[in-house]
């Protein structure tokens, strides 16, 4: 039975398609889109659609609750709402959209060229997928379950089969085995280096900043590329790889020596990734504040030499700290400015985001 | 219809239950159920439990809402009821029968209170039908004039659908007008002896009940009232926006046909939004009292008890109207049952004395020895007249003592910039039971009135809030003004009360502005009370 109320919804997911796009900038600076669902799904929450009416501000927020708490405790998770019916409060709806949308969107958006890979051919790997069923092969490859079920069938038509003394006896032609498709797939050709600085001066607010940008490059990025790897480095003054987990949660106190993560990027790419192979991108997120000048120095040597010749872009991403000298930024402009693969871009809070990938990505790198 | 009829078993149900209910003095509309399958359940509820409505975005919006929330098991609707003669309810097929005779109980109680209260007895009990009516009327637009064209339209009408005046109903504020150049009434203001107030009288003392020096003044005050307002529309300020926009906004025959329907169904809502707490609470007090008293199976008191429980618990914050309805019915059961009432119980602000009340105060009223207080006390006599006489603000103000709010533990809760969250402020009884009017009063709507409908004599039209302490959203407003403006055509304006200040927000069709309201600018014709 078709539902009436399909044409409606329809209509509602039209809407907000269209809506997705021209709000696009709020949603960006909201942390919840990081909730994947499934493999390609995930569920933003975006507000509906609210015609708008005359209705009371922000100063009329207050209610009566019930329950436990002294004056001054808060009051549950999030925001109270009056009893029901009597504050509309906002629709917040989700909608899903899957990663590739969502990065479509996001791309026109912003108006980013699609991306073209470095001028190498695809490469591609053949892999065996057991997907199939035949009638001979090694016996190591039978299918148990079915096979069982053909000599049960068989038994029980030619009636030799006894519920009491269930006892099935496979022959030549009941045994079925597994077989294998060779598939060829694509190999993941692009690489994207994170490194994030965990020095003190980077507190819990910076690292939301980073790991919100950091999920969109890497959507973007993914759009792009049929398989795509990530490595994480973070460091104060040492660095190491870490995996995505602690990437985002690590806190380090201590200086900061930002070399010593191009140092490890150098590293990585010298015994992974060969630039003739990969596209490879890196991005570096720090408060700026190196420990010293001729670290700085350092840095841009090492870039300008080893890495960016490699790779297809380096981005560096300058988050505010209320610490940091934040000179960093700086140095790499007055130094690498002349590399067209350098990009930098600070982010000061969440709606920053949307211009810095707009930076990053608008070459078409 | 939708759904499908009820099976054998649950029919028998309904017979018993419907029985059950009357016995215990519930007086409700012939009842229909349907029984409704999963996925049809979100499509009707999106629709506000008419199964016919007319097409638009908004409700495929609640749809999806419906949908998601059922899917991640995040909310479950177990009943919906149409205030119709017949009644009309919906079950949900999958629902264990212990689930449906609860939402059957539930369900009579609602119709008893559609058809008892009397901020429902304005309402069209035909409203299904009207409902139906008002989809065929729209798609016959849609058809004619484009689905863009009339969708647009009914966005701008549902932008001022909370701009009616629901007491109206009750009462003639002014003559209907008609549009078309039908026939208009004589007006009643026209003939001044009809506007002053003579009070019946016996000949020998009218000249004392109704001076002649003073029905002269009246007279008087009234004819240079008139003089006054001659040519001024409005006559008074007016509430009701939309029928004021429907008697005066350039409307094209379809535009003034759909905001006629739209106002209409605002008006049929109204008294639910009303009396959401105590229609709720009254339903939720007669699911349990029949349930326990007469059909509950032994094996179904834990599912029972679970999804009651589940009906009626509280998370902080957020204030269940079922429980609060239902817990103030209880207490008004109890304190009329126990003579905590009355104007020396109301005085008494001796908590001790409170308390033990029956102690010094024997009651007339003993509850008869053979069963539990019930049918006839009069207490069950009390919340019998409370829920054919109060809506849920009367209901509050009249009965929410000191002792229900500290049993309840109910809290007044703000939110506090400096942390940003919601923080309990008090457990003071005064604000709390103000905070709770506040809310309840125009649905925490802003109240909005047509101050001149001719402003600076150039046809503009000037809306006034009246401010009841809190500041109008301004985005909202200045949108809200901008659809305002389509109906209008002319600019629009909007006086309001921000950050204790009087702005006049305005939109003339390109720009929207604020200004400050002062002596230069030029006044309407009527002003609200601030």
């Amino acid at each position: 039975m078709v539902l009436k109320i399909e044409k409606d919804h329809q209509r509602f997911r039209q809407i907000v398609k269209g809506k997705i796009r021209e709000d696009l900038r709020k949603f960006l600076t909201r942390g919840e889109l990081l909730g994947r669902e499934g493999k390609h799904l995930i569920s933003i929450p975006i507000r509906g659609i609210e015609t708008p009416h005359f209705r009371y501000g922000d100063n009329s927020d207050a209610g009566v609750g019930a329950g436990d708490g002294k004056p001054g405790d808060p009051v549950g998770q999030g925001q109270g709402v009056g009893p029901g019916g009597t504050q509309e409060g906002q629709h917040i709806l989700e909608v899903e959209v899957s990663l590739d949308e969502l990065a479509d969107i996001l791309g026109e958006q912003l108006r980013l060229p699609r991306i073209q890979p470095k001028g190498k051919k695809q490469i591609t790997a053949e892999k065996d997928r057991y997907s199939g069923i035949r009638q001979s092969g090694p016996e190591s490859l039978r299918h148990f379950r079915r096979t069982f079920r053909r000599a049960l069938r068989r038994q029980i038509m030619a009636g030799s089969y006894n519920p009491d003394d269930p006892r099935i006896v496979f022959e030549r032609r009941d045994k079925v085995y597994r077989s294998w498709k060779t598939v060829l797939s694509p190999q993941s050709n692009a690489v994207l280096v994170y490194m994030m600085d965990v020095s003190g001066s980077m507190g819990d607010e910076q690292k939301e900043l980073v790991r919100l940008e950091a999920f969109w490059i890497d959507a973007w990025l993914r759009r792009n590329y049929q398989g795509i790897e990530s490595r994480y480095i973070v460091h104060d003054v040492r660095a190491a790889e870490v995996d995505r987990e602690t990437f985002y949660r690590l806190r380090e106190d201590g200086g900061t020596r930002i070399s010593s993560a191009f140092q490890a990027a150098r590293n990585l790419l010298d015994t992974h990734y060969q630039a003739s192979e990969w596209n490879i991108y890196l991005f570096h997120f720090s408060d700026g504040d190196n420990s010293s000048e001729s670290d700085s120095r350092d840095c841009c040597a090492i870039l300008a030499e080893q890495l960016l010749p490699k790779c297809n872009l380096f981005g560096y991403c300058q988050v505010a700290s209320a610490y940091g000298s934040g000179n960093f930024i700086n140095v790499l402009h007055e130094h690498l400015g002349k590399h067209d693969n350098v990009i930098t871009s600070r982010v000061n809070n969440k709606d920053d985001i949307y211009d810095s990938i707009k930076t990053f990505f608008s070459k078409g790198k | 219809m939708t759904g499908r009829a009820l099976s054998r078993e649950l029919a028998e149900w309904a017979e018993k239950i419907a029985d059950y209910a009357r016995a215990e003095s519930l007086d409700f509309y012939q009842t229909i159920f349907e029984v409704l399958a999963a996925q049809q359940v979100d499509q009707v509820a999106a629709y506000g439990g008419f199964p016919q409505r007319y097409p638009h975005w908004r409700f495929g919006m609640e749809y999806e809402k419906l949908r998601k929330q059922y899917t991640y098991g995040l909310g479950k609707i177990y009943e919906m009821v149409i205030n119709n003669d017949p009644c009309y309810a919906y079950l949900m097929h999958d629902n264990a029968l212990v689930d449906q005779k609860t939402v059957m109980a539930h369900v009579y109680a609602h119709c008893d209170f559609f058809k008892n209260n009397i901020w429902f007895a304005q309402t069209n009990r035909k409203m299904m039908d009207e409902m139906a009516n008002h989809a065929t009327r729209i798609r016959r637009y849609i058809e004619r004039r484009g689905l863009d064209k009339v969708e647009r339209f009914v966005d701008t009408c549902l932008a001022l659908e909370n701009l009616i005046d629901p007491h109206s109903v009750f009462m003639k504020r002014t003559p209907v007008r008609r549009r078309n150049g039908e026939q208009q009434l004589k007006r009643p203001r026209e003939d001044p002896a009809a506007q002053t107030t003579r009070y019946p009288a016996k000949t020998y003392m009218d000249r004392y009940i109704n001076p002649p020096g003073e029905m002269e003044r009246e007279r008087r005050a009234h004819e240079q009232h008139l003089e006054k307002s001659k040519g001024v529309v409005p006559e008074t300020p007016v509430r009701d926006v939309l029928l004021f926009l429907l008697e005066h906004a350039p409307l094209e025959d379809w535009q003034a046909d759909i905001l006629a329907l739209i106002r209409e169904e605002a008006y049929y809502f109204a008294p639910q939004a009303q009396t959401k707490i105590m229609n709720e609470g009254w339903a939720s007090y007669w699911h349990s009292t029949i349930m326990t008293s007469y059909c509950l199976r032994d094996e179904e008191l834990v599912s029972y008890c679970d999804h009651h429980s589940g009906t009626l618990a509280t998370s902080p914050g957020r204030l269940n109207p079922y429980k609060l309805g239902i817990e103030l019915f209880r207490d008004i059961e109890r304190r009329w049952n126990t003579g905590r009432h009355g104007l020396e119980y109301d005085r008494c602000e001796d908590m001790q004395k409170r308390r033990n009340w029956e102690q010094d105060h024997p009651s007339t009223w003993t509850p008869p020895a053979d069963r539990v207080v019930g049918r006839g006390s009069p207490g069950r006599e009390k919340i019998f007249e409370v829920r054919r006489i109060y809506n849920d603000v009367t209901f509050l103000d009249e009965f929410l003592t000191p002792e229900f709010v500290d049993e309840q533990k109910l809290y007044h809760y703000r939110f506090d910039p400096a942390t940003r969250r919601m923080v309990v402020v008090s457990r003071d009884f005064e604000k709390i039971k103000a905070q709770l009017l506040f809310m309840l009063t125009n649905h925490a709507q802003p109240y909005i009135y047509v101050l001149d409908g001719n402003y600076r004599n150039r046809g503009e039209l000037y809306l006034g809030q009246r401010y009841c302490g809190a500041d109008l959203d301004i985005k909202f407003a200045t949108e809200t003004l901008k659809e305002l403006q389509r109906l209008w055509r002319r600019p629009v304006h909007l006086h309001a009360k921000i950050d204790d200040d009087y702005i006049l927000f305005s939109y003339d069709g390109q720009q929207s502005t604020q200004q400050h309201v002062d002596e230069a600018l030029p006044k309407p014709a009527h002003r609200v009370e601030a």
